[in-house]
């Protein structure tokens, strides 16, 4: 009996359960002024909607089990989704669900006096309240990875600019840390840009690489390996002391590979090797 | 039957390899050269491989064989105009070949072997006239 | 994993590893592979039919295109020659059988995202190795 004013409770009392559960979400503040009123109201109504489908498709006399309806799934998803990309934590899209508690409760509560069934629909509702907030807490964390994957390949694309410093001389600074697939693309964007622009010497500086560990290592050089096959040359450049130190404590052999403490110091080694000459502009009118 | 053609440039030898070589093919293209190095005492070797999309380990065993080669008989052997992803291919094959000089194009190829002709007090042709002998030895 | 189109070509001579080079990279193309894991592929598959010639006594490959989370190709090199005895050691860097640098099976177990090699003596060799697109 208790089974039947859920379902109609929700039919019945949709207008006033929705007003109750606005003045609940705004009250706890989880909305964060984010979202447009109208369209919490609009998501606040399509949630009792659905649920009111979930209850009514469900075992009549235990509904906290019934099944989530795709296109309940697909709803929370959609919210869940926008909030993640909004930077909503995982408990504040949970609030979302957790809230319609109190005003339902309130309505199962004036609905009937028999306390006993006042507690089994508590129950059985808190239940399947229960479920529908963790699986938008699952989906909020699907989507947040979603989100930082994608940011982690457009970090990936951004984080390696290859430029010229002169006629035939490139350089590549690299910030961050070296993995495989990433020094995969930095090793293709370098090889390419020589081809393209004829240069026979590629500055790689590691300033900005905060460790280097044997794996890093040997990915450098299968990038200088790579670079000396197609007929160019490179300068690692930036080692930092303690970095040095560690290459040497790894027992890493860089083989013949020229290193230069820092970026100016390959840049006039590359000068050098280009057939160019630094010189101040006094000396030069000095000389005239 | 097919051969690649080498072209001699003065006192060089340059061969350019756009076909997907098969073994054979590879086998007489290291065969020709070792014959024509000796026949114009020719002092360089460039073998242009920017038409080539894969080298795998057989062909980067001729490149050695032919650099080797060379070697004794005097000539320099540069391999110019090898694509990116051929050298990334190769460094993780792990093949390095090592002893054979590269540059990025047929022109600063050249330049190596002019300034190593020079180095080794050698008169070199600016102008060398660029005929194709295009027959086969016997 | 689904097969979404499927071809075998025989390695019988030298001039075929030329045959399998031209169908494999036409199916990594097809796969959206990019140019530098197409270039490791047809290498790759140039080194195993040149085993599979010389030391499996030729055979042939099958070519697949897969789906699986992402497209990719995978090839079966197979062949009924003698066998590979001691399978640990032919796949450590550096050794070899005969008249190859030694970098064989491992050098392109590097250049794979997968590698698998079954071999029985008096029976022959199965290798199977595949790319995926990123």
């Amino acid at each position: 009996m208790s089974t039947v004013t859920l379902s109609h409770l929700l039919r019945s009392q949709e207008s006033s359960l929705l007003e109750a559960w606005l003045a609940e979400q705004r009250r706890s503040g989880n909305v964060r002024n984010l979202i447009a009123d109208s369209d919490l109201k609009r998501q606040s109504a399509e949630f009792i909607q659905l649920l009111q489908q979930t209850v009514a498709e469900g075992d009549s006399t235990d509904y906290s089990s019934s099944t989530i309806s795709r296109e309940m799934r697909r709803f929370l998803d959609s919210i869940t989704g926008d909030r993640a990309q909004l930077g909503f934590s995982p408990s504040e899209t949970a609030t979302f669900i957790f809230s319609f508690k109190r005003p339902l409760f309130e309505a199962i509560r004036t609905s009937t006096n028999d306390v006993t069934a006042q507690i089994d629909e508590v129950w059985n509702s808190s239940l399947l309240l229960d479920r529908l907030g963790l699986y938008v807490t699952e989906s909020h964390q699907k989507a947040r990875e979603g989100i930082i994957l994608r940011q982690q390949q457009e970090m990936l694309e951004l984080s390696t600019p290859v430029v010229k410093l002169w006629d035939g001389v490139l350089a590549l600074p690299i910030i961050g840390t070296l993995d495989s697939s990433r020094t995969q693309t930095i090793m293709e964007s370098l090889l390419e840009r020589i081809v393209e622009t004829g240069s026979e010497i590629a500055i790689i500086d590691i300033t900005g690489v905060p460790t280097v560990d044997t794996l890093t290592a040997q990915h450098l050089l299968k990038t200088v390996t790579a670079a000396r096959l197609m007929g160019a040359e490179c300068i690692i450049s930036g080692i930092r002391p303690q970095i040095a130190q560690t290459i040497v404590h790894l027992g890493v052999e860089l083989g013949d590979v020229v290193t230069k403490a820092s970026l100016a110091d390959a840049f006039k080694i590359a000068l050098q090797r280009t057939g160019f000459a630094l010189a101040k502009r006094s000396s030069i009118t000095a000389v005239k | 039957m097919e051969h690649i053609p080498i072209l001699r440039m003065g006192e060089f030898l340059l061969i350019t390899v756009q076909v997907d070589m098969h073994d054979r093919l590879a086998m007489k293209l290291q065969d020709d050269l070792t014959e024509r190095i000796v026949r114009f005492g020719s002092r360089g070797v460039l073998i242009d491989i920017s038409g080539l999309e894969i080298v795998d380990s057989f062909i980067g065993r001729m490149l050695g064989n032919i650099a080797s080669v060379s070697r004794i008989l005097d000539a320099e052997t540069v391999v110019v105009g090898m694509q990116p992803a051929v050298a990334i291919t190769l460094v993780e094959l792990g093949l390095e070949l090592p002893g054979i000089r590269t540059a990025l194009s047929v022109e600063r190829g050249m330049q190596i072997l002019r300034r190593e002709a020079e180095l080794a007090g050698l008169e070199v042709l600016k102008d060398a006239n660029m005929e194709e002998d295009g027959n086969p030895p016997e | 994993m689904e097969i979404l189109q499927s071809d075998v070509l025989q390695i019988r001579q030298p001039e075929d590893i030329v045959l399998v080079r031209t169908a494999v990279r036409k199916i990594a193309i097809a796969s959206k592979l990019g140019l530098v894991d197409q270039t490791k592929l047809v290498t790759a598959a140039s080194e195993i039919a040149r085993n599979t010639l010389d030391y499996g006594l030729g055979g042939e490959v099958r070519v697949d295109m897969v789906r699986d989370a992402r497209t990719g190709v995978r090839l079966t090199f197979t062949d009924e020659g003698p066998g590979i005895p001691d399978l640990e050691r032919a796949m450590t860097d550096g050794w070899t059988s005969g008249k190859g640098m030694g970098l064989g099976l491992s050098g392109t177990r590097r250049l794979m995202d997968e590698f698998q090699i079954a071999s029985k003596v008096g029976e022959g060799t199965t290798v199977t190795i595949a790319k995926w697109s990123r």
